[in-house]
């Protein structure tokens, strides 16, 4: 009798120890917990990616069918035909990369070289302009849109890539105080003997910024790049106004998308289906218009999350 | 010695000039323009701009005339109060979910991530117009029923907002996940250990360590995310600025008075935040 209540006993501890762990964060039930909740809001943040993929394939009896929810009946790619014709979608994809990638390079540069200046020199004001630069990522956009509208105006650069490169050369451009601050925090940590050694190789500033600086910013370069691309793309606001109808970029072709449509396929009276606008059609713009995005960011993905720790974006 | 460090002066300014004259002429003048534009009638003739001087016209224009505006406003603040402490709670959670020892770790973050890169207006736009931003199949409960068969109440306005909008919440918060979990990653291993010795549960550990050292973490994500929060291009009260900026009869002057007033809306919200989150902190050491 005694021994089996000790066996009991035990067993019980046994399974116990399983389901909660010895310290409380290597038991089953708190694995399970926290996959669950992994799992669960991961699936939260892809159902409006799945949604748009698996609508984006469905067929127009597929749509009005209730009984299909999440599997196509047929794969089906006439919504893509369809949005690649109103989106014009290899072209606005160039000019896309164009007004995009141009800016995202400028805006990197300068970035680093001005975090360099924050970092690694003293001179008079360099706090002021340290709060200067943090003062900039908190103005928004507007209030200082309308006197640059007036001013590109009075240069004639509107509806030029011009209205987002000058801003980003000297760094005043989407965001730059972030690239700033990424580049301040990397050359800080950089060692001061290594520039003191090259110094007295008789290196002069601007030889140790470009052949011992830059190569060692490798991450912040690419985190940095990485970003303002994903940021200067994302940019819509301020693309319909400086660009207005001169340039184009996916997102702003894809806020057309239903005047464009119309435009292009005018609906005919008495013909039902056939040319009308449909969900499937629209979903199948939204994903053309974000592919581009998704597959640098599933190419480049490991820069995206790591680089924010490497780059040191925290500060200490 | 004194001119080598004159010199070393002298380069490190050469070094931040770019900035320092793009900072002059794109940011500085502009910003004192458009004050000055916030105070004048601007009419756009063929010669150019003319400028009438109104006082506080446009602001008060704004205030008593416009409707739309404060209303949008007084929405936008409200949003954000709600919004804002969901994000940053939700960004750290999930950063803690993912600074344990898991599998897929990788693959999570890159899910968690993903938002940022597609966070663009018209996107977003197209995706609350199909309803997919909701949590799916909520309709269905009965909750969801009794809370809208009366949205007036404070609370349930509140849920319902909620409801409607939480994988947009969600959406915002991809920087603030990673920034929390550098934080996470830095944090001294040897404290965890020390800590455990002294017999502190989890959940002590929580509280007590990582949670002060996190402060100023979620301070910057503060800012952070009521910055993006509030320039971001779907926010009503841009579009509202953006609307009257080419509108005839109320142009560039007005549009200027109202970018300055929303201006003054951000920064106080910013002050009041950090403020609050300051004041806390020195409570706790004291």
């Amino acid at each position: 009798m005694q021994t089996k209540i000790q066996q009991v006993n035990k067993y019980y501890l046994k399974t116990k120890r399983m389901f909660l762990g010895m310290q409380g964060t290597d038991g089953l039930l708190y694995k399970l917990l926290i996959y669950g909740l992994l799992v669960g809001i991961g699936f939260v943040y892809l159902y409006p990616l799945l949604y748009m993929g698996v609508y984006s394939f469905k067929s127009l009896d597929d749509l009005l069918n209730p009984l299909v929810n999440w599997i196509p009946t047929q794969f089906y790619t006439g919504n893509y035909e369809q949005a690649n014709k109103v989106l014009n979608f290899f072209s606005t994809l160039m000019e896309t990369l164009y007004v995009t990638v141009l800016p995202a390079l400028a805006q990197t540069a300068v970035a680093a070289v001005v975090g360099y200046g924050l970092a690694r020199f003293d001179f008079r004001g360099k706090k002021i302009m340290f709060v200067l630069v943090l003062a900039t990522f908190i103005i928004p956009p507007q209030v200082t849109l309308i006197p640059r509208y007036i001013f590109f105006n009075e240069l004639n650069i509107l509806g030029s890539l011009s209205a987002f490169l000058l801003p980003a050369t000297f760094g005043q451009g989407l965001n730059s105080a972030i690239f700033i601050l990424i580049f301040y925090q990397f050359f800080r940590a950089v060692p001061k003997a290594l520039e003191e050694a090259a110094q007295l190789d008789g290196a002069g500033h601007f030889r140790i910024f470009f052949t011992i600086a830059l190569p060692m910013a490798l991450p912040a370069i690419i985190i940095s790049f990485l970003f303002s691309f994903v940021w200067y793309w994302n940019e819509t606001y301020l693309a319909a106004i400086y660009f207005g109808d001169a340039l184009t970029t996916l997102p702003l072709q894809l806020q057309k998308f239903v005047a464009t449509y119309q435009q292009m396929f005018p609906a005919e009276m008495g013909v039902s289906g056939g040319n009308q606008l449909n969900e499937g059609i629209k979903m199948a713009g939204t994903v053309l218009s974000i592919l581009p995005l998704l597959i640098v960011y599933f190419i480049t993905q490991r820069w995206f999350v790591e680089g924010v720790d490497r780059s040191g974006i925290t500060g200490e | 010695m004194k001119r080598l460090s004159n010199n070393r002066n002298l380069t490190g300014l050469l070094f931040v000039s770019p900035w320092i004259i793009g900072f002059l002429i794109f940011t500085a003048f502009p910003l004192l323009y458009s004050l000055f534009l916030s105070f004048q009638e601007v009419k756009i003739t063929t010669d150019g701009i003319k400028t009438n001087f109104v006082s506080f016209g446009n602001y008060e224009y704004a205030f008593s005339v416009d409707g739309t505006f404060v209303d949008r406003v007084l929405k936008y603040l409200e949003e954000m109060v709600i919004s804002v402490p969901i994000i940053i709670v939700f960004s750290l959670i999930i950063a803690l979910l993912l600074n344990q020892k898991i599998k897929f770790r990788g693959l999570f973050r890159t899910i968690f991530f993903l938002p940022v890169i597609i966070a663009s207006g018209p996107v977003i736009k197209e995706l609350i117009d199909q309803g997919i931003t909701t949590i799916p199949s909520i309709e269905q409960y009965a909750i969801y029923q009794a809370l809208s068969d009366n949205p007036d109440g404070f609370f349930n306005g509140i849920l319902l907002y909620l409801i409607k909008n939480l994988i947009v919440i969600l959406w915002y918060s991809g920087v603030q996940i990673l920034i929390f979990l550098a934080a996470l990653q830095k944090m001294d291993k040897q404290i965890f250990e020390a800590a455990k010795i002294d017999g502190a549960s989890n959940w002590e550990f929580f509280w007590k360590i990582t949670l002060p050292s996190l402060t100023p973490m979620i301070i910057v994500n503060l800012i952070y995310t009521i910055v993006t929060y509030s320039v971001f291009s779907l926010n009503p009260i841009i579009e509202h600025i953006q609307k009257n900026m080419f509108k005839v009869d109320t142009g560039y002057g007005y549009a200027s008075a109202l970018s300055w007033i929303y201006f003054l809306i951000i920064a106080a919200a910013l002050a009041i935040a950090v403020g609050v989150m300051t004041v806390k902190r020195k409570k706790k050491y004291t």
